[in-house]
């Protein structure tokens, strides 16, 4: 057990608490719920076994799921967004991560912006679509989408940069 | 052999992927399906107890507002006992001699409400400790809340009226015409009263309540009143907006309600279907 596997299950445990007991309640204009438990996902180091990092995502997504009563909704997107990390990765920060090193507090801000938003457009699109199911609802769908990933994608930027280590 | 073992190994993470994401939609799935989320409910022992904890530090919060609530309540109980002999032809409310037969009223508090998705669920903190079952109604003193739809030792959830899968019988309070409650999800406040005949004098401001119909709710158990109507597509039957008497998103308090004829009810109904 070294500080990085510690760090992750603190860090963990701390999303899922803080989106169920606190973020789910927001319901702001009614309906719009911010959902930063997938910074886990998107802050997760990389390089580690992928395999496992699927697992991981689906655990997380099962978690708030549990505590939802939603059936698999956030599993399915976080097992998703997950599978596809690597290519937004590569898409979003180009060379860098090909050294399979990548530190996120050191990317600058547009990059990380660009990439916390792809991630979080296919997480709340998927989420949203399983959670009316129904397509003659896509207006619907669509609001909620876009609605909650601004909401999402503003707190997750200031929840990375406030806990983002001191630079030096 | 050799072949699929590394075709396996070369892709086990889009497999995974594939098993793990297959799973997940069958979750999503039964939960569409009424009175099928079996698997994955917060009546646990884990995120019941978690939710309990954090109640009871909430709970603090609204009190003000419970005992205003319950104060009215009283209030409104004595009003009928005390007028109970004068009235007694009024059978819109509910018979309080017959409660003891027919009817059982728990009271529960809510640790966790939903009221942003299309199938929102309440926990709380009773369960298959204190008899409660999948089917009991849930109300609170102003209007109705949902049905139970699943529960453990110590606590159970809640189907919302606010939920595209429920389908709560009701009627109009000054005749008989029956319809159906389902939700459109567009407002917490308002729900959809489908199925009533066109002869059927709706006016705005009428009140809806409960029908005798199911074995869940008894009669007369008032659900909220008619913000505007239309005539269906078809031209044959009313879609009426129902303005609802709960507060859906402050719930602290409710009673669950268990018929004791349920099961017999059910039963003949089986029995006629067939």
């Amino acid at each position: 057990m070294n500080s990085a596997t510690i760090n992750s299950i603190l860090r963990f445990v701390a999303l899922v608490l803080l989106q169920t007991l606190v973020l789910n309640h927001v319901n702001f204009l009614g309906y719009i719920n911010p959902y930063p438990y997938i910074l886990f996902i998107m802050l997760f180091p990389v390089g580690n076994n992928s395999t496992w990092f699927v697992f991981l995502a689906f655990l997380l997504g099962f978690c708030v799921d549990l505590f939802t009563d939603s059936g698999g909704i956030h599993a399915a997107a976080c097992v998703t967004i997950a599978f596809v990390r690597p290519a937004i990765l590569k898409f979003s920060f180009g060379t860098i991560y090909d050294y399979q090193s990548i530190k996120f507090h050191q990317t600058d801000l547009g990059s990380r912006l660009g990439y916390f938003a792809t991630i979080i457009l296919i997480h709340h699109l998927i989420l949203f679509s399983l959670e009316v199911f129904n397509i003659t609802n896509i207006i619907l769908i669509l609001k909620k989408t876009l609605f909650s990933s601004i909401f999402t994608i503003l707190l997750c930027t200031i929840i990375s940069i406030l806990f983002s280590p001191k630079r030096k | 052999m050799q072949q699929i073992v590394n075709f396996i190994i070369r892709n086990k993470t889009a497999l995974l992927f594939l098993l793990l994401f297959g799973i997940s939609l069958f979750l999503t799935i039964q939960s569409h399906a009424y009175h099928k989320s079996k698997f994955i409910s917060s009546a646990n022992f884990l995120t019941g107890g978690l939710y309990n904890t954090t109640h009871g530090i909430g709970q603090y919060f609204n009190l003000k507002d419970k005992n205003r609530q319950l104060v009215k309540e009283n209030q409104r109980l004595r009003n009928l006992v005390f007028n109970l002999k004068l009235d007694t032809l009024n059978t819109l409310a509910i018979d309080s001699t017959l409660l003891g037969e027919y009817y059982r009223f728990t009271s529960a508090e809510v640790l966790k409400n939903s009221y942003s998705l299309s199938n929102n669920y309440l926990t709380i903190n009773r369960g298959k400790k204190d008899g409660i079952k999948q089917d009991f109604g849930v109300i609170t003193s102003n209007g109705i809340v949902g049905i139970v739809d699943n529960s453990s030792k110590n606590y159970a959830t809640v189907l919302s009226v606010l939920s595209i899968k429920s389908r709560i019988n009701a009627q109009l309070k000054k005749t008989n015409h029956i319809g159906s409650l389902v939700w459109d999800t567009k407002s917490p406040e308002l729900v959809q009263l489908v199925d009533i005949s066109k002869f059927a004098p709706v006016a705005v401001g009428d009140t809806i309540m409960t029908g005798g119909q199911s074995a869940i709710f008894p009669k007369g158990i008032l659900i909220g009143k008619v913000e505007n109507f239309s005539l269906d597509v078809g031209g044959d039957t009313y879609t009426i907006n129902v303005r609802l008497f709960n507060d859906m998103t402050n719930i602290g308090h409710v009673y669950l309600i268990e018929n004791f004829n349920a099961s017999e009810i059910k039963a003949l109904q089986n029995k006629a279907d067939e």
